[in-house]
């Protein structure tokens, strides 16, 4: 343990605070967890393991289910009978009967609030400022936007919290990433966070719970806020978090599970308090300059070998260190790229504009707006855009964005996770080079073979236009 | 889960850093309801040349006869020796649930990501952390011997050379003796129900907010 001293608390000594059950004697404690959100990948052994045990969920009220990871993205209609992978089907299938069995609210395939779990938490107000909130996948840590505590966790504490509604924890560190300044035209969150883990390594957040301030997070939209938040786990760090302010209140007002009345101005008045004191001691603070950043292009295969879109690929000769030398020249081989390339000279096969990082109305807006009265380029074999919920996807098509991508040459697909992860029938072609607005271009990812690049929404879609990658900025003139 | 005591075994070293765990267990596999049978297709993109499906018989697949695992000195590892960030990425745990259905008992690095970390202690395998020289050291005699083994225990929270050298490691109190005693831990944490139900009576008055039922719509 830390020594207590008199300096004030951070964000998340706050919400550590605040749900501590129990501290041990061994310094372990037990973490009580206000959300609990399901999907069908990594809950059918924790279901079972409470069948096994004989064991029942603790607050059946906390959890929230939906199949995303798993879900066809062409064919809804026809429900579950229209997944064609039948162990894909069969997945999906057990979530919903062991929803219905132990009595667990979950929006199914064809339920219109279906979509990624981390879109639609924070869409129907099932995330509320100053939760603890966890599911069983990394990206978890999307919600801390909200300033909740917020993290991916295993199967086995699925299986806990669904038991306990705690989880046994140690308190991790507390770091804070201030963006300083103002962002140029055509930057957006997307860049920031590729910028901050460009910046501190893809191991530089382990250990710590990451806060995110600074005139340029303050300034940014709640989905701006979730898509850093989000790439946190990219970071290395399993939470990340935002301070609570207007935008954030205003965001949730409304939503259908959010607290109404009375009780809503009584939550609001405990959220305003949700932010770290001025004289809050970090064990780490990194700085970065909004001015500073450009749009980021990934060219490797782990999130921190990323370089601003007028940059090249490196050069493995000019690495010093061993290690990370052989690193570049196996990610460079892997990507079938040569060093000292152009980033703007990587030629592309498929563009996916989709996932829990980028799939919210204003990343569709976002990229609708440089696609709009343009063509996918000839070069390309597809570009896709997949809303991240049911309401996004209705939201789109009410202000036209569907036939903005359909007139352009972009596919208009269902709701899901898609080829983020390439769980269903989306997927990369073996050496095919994708631009990618998702999370992830380890080898493999997005397909067997398959190669991609993290960009944003706005970058995705200046490259289906160009076949290439292209400055956003250059189009948006 | 099964308890962790004490291990003695052939080392396989995984000479890169980074390694995530879509490259532990890729996607196609989670598609499985079930927590065993992960081990023929750990790393599997690396370890075969062909793209690996679901419930497929992996003994007839090509091996790419480069990779560590296929070569038959390491046939027999029990001891996984990786770099930094080992388990990086995806929360799944059927990363863990694949290693140590292979034959892993113990992963050896510089540094481990969070999750991962974590996971491997639900599954009766111990992550051990050492410092970056000690691992290179260890790379080094790995390579230079044919059947290299080590020796792990978790009481003594040491690990030993057969020349006897041996490296401490630190671990969490909780989590050790939960692996040494192949413990349950939902059943540890239901011994606290009482403090369990305390908390939650004390929050429901100061933030109802938060116990909105999702099932009652």
């Amino acid at each position: 343990m830390r020594e207590t001293t008199m300096a004030g608390k951070t964000l998340y000594d706050k919400l550590w605070d605040a749900h501590l059950v129990k501290e041990r004697d061994d310094g372990s404690c037990l973490i009580y967890i206000d959300r609990h959100l399901l999907h069908e990948v990594t809950s059918p052994q924790a279901f079972e393991g409470l069948r096994l045990a004989d064991r029942r969920p603790w607050r059946l009220g906390a959890n929230l289910a939906t199949a995303d990871h798993n879900v066809p993205t062409t064919n809804r209609e026809q429900g579950i009978a229209g997944i064609d992978d039948p162990v894909s089907r069969t997945q999906v299938e057990t979530l919903d009967k062991n929803c219905d069995e132990f009595g667990i609210v979950e929006f199914g395939i064809q339920d219109r609030r279906q979509g990624i779990v981390h879109v639609i938490g924070p869409e129907q107000g099932a995330t509320l400022p100053g939760m603890t909130i966890v599911c069983g996948d990394s990206h978890t840590s999307t919600h801390g936007a909200f300033g909740t505590l917020a993290h991916g966790i295993g199967t086995s504490e699925v299986e806990h919290v669904l038991a306990t509604q705690c989880l046994i924890q140690k308190k991790m560190k507390n770091m804070l990433v201030r963006v300083n300044g103002q962002l140029g035209p055509g930057v957006t969150g997307k860049d920031v966070m590729l910028a901050i883990i460009g910046k501190i390594g893809t191991a530089g957040g382990t250990g710590y719970a990451i806060e995110f301030g600074g005139e340029v997070i303050r300034n940014l939209s709640m989905e701006a806020r979730m898509t850093i938040c989000n790439m946190s786990i990219e970071a290395g760090a399993r939470v990340g978090m935002v301070a609570v302010d207007d935008t954030t209140i205003d965001y949730v007002r409304g939503r259908p599970f959010a607290p109404t009345g009375e009780l809503w101005d009584q939550a609001v008045e405990s959220w305003r308090n949700l932010h770290s004191d001025a004289d809050a001691a970090f064990d780490k603070i990194v700085d970065l300059q909004g001015e500073d950043i450009q749009p980021q292009v990934t060219w490797g295969t782990s999130p921190e070998m990323v370089t601003g879109v007028g940059g090249e690929v490196p050069d493995p000769e000019r690495e010093q260190d061993p290690i990370k030398r052989g690193g570049i020249e196996r990610a460079l081989q892997y990507m079938g790229l040569a060093p000292n390339t152009p980033i703007s000279g990587i030629e592309l096969d498929r563009v996916f504009i989709g996932s829990c990082t980028n799939a919210r109305i204003e990343d569709l807006r976002e990229a609708a707006a440089v696609v709009k009265g343009r063509k996918v380029s000839p070069r390309l074999k597809q570009a896709m855009v997949v809303p991240g919920s049911g309401v996004v996807k209705a939201q789109a098509e009410q202000e036209g964005l569907d036939r903005i991508f359909i007139d352009a040459g972009l596919e208009w697909r269902e709701p899901g996770c898609s080829m983020c992860l390439a769980m269903n029938a989306d997927k990369l072609g073996q050496g095919e080079h994708c631009a990618s607005t998702s999370n992830r271009n380890f080898e493999g990812r997005q397909g067997f073979g398959g190669r991609t690049h993290l960009v944003s929404p706005a970058m995705a879609a200046a490259a289906a236009i160009s076949g290439h990658f292209t400055d956003v900025r250059e189009l948006m003139q | 889960m099964r308890a962790f005591t004490q291990h003695k075994g052939v080392v396989a070293p995984m000479d890169r850093s980074n390694v995530d765990t879509d490259m532990i267990i890729p996607k196609q596999f989670l598609k499985s309801i079930k927590r065993t049978g992960f081990g023929p297709n750990l790393f599997d993109e690396l370890r075969y040349l062909d793209e690996g499906k679901p419930d497929q018989d992996c003994s007839q697949r090509p091996k790419n006869p480069d990779f560590v695992l296929n070569q038959p000195r390491y046939e027999n590892a029990s001891i996984l020796l990786a770099r930094s960030n080992f388990g990086c990425g995806s929360s799944r745990e059927h990363a863990p649930w694949a290693l140590e259905d292979f034959g892993f008992r113990a992963i050896i690095a510089p540094s481990f990501a969070d999750i991962f970390y974590n996971n491997c202690f639900k599954n009766g395998l111990l992550p051990i952390v050492l410092p970056e020289e000690t691992v290179e050291k260890l790379f080094q005699a790995t390579w230079a011997e044919d059947g290299f083994e080590l020796a792990v225990d978790l009481e003594a929270k040491t690990v030993t050379t057969p020349s006897g050298e041996a490296y401490s490691f630190e671990v969490d109190d909780f989590q050790r003796h939960c692996l040494l005693n192949g413990l349950d831990d939902i059943g540890v944490t239901l011994e606290d129900a009482d403090h369990i139900r305390t908390y939650e009576d004390q929050r429901r008055r100061t933030a109802p907010w938060l116990f909105r039922d999702l099932s009652a719509g």
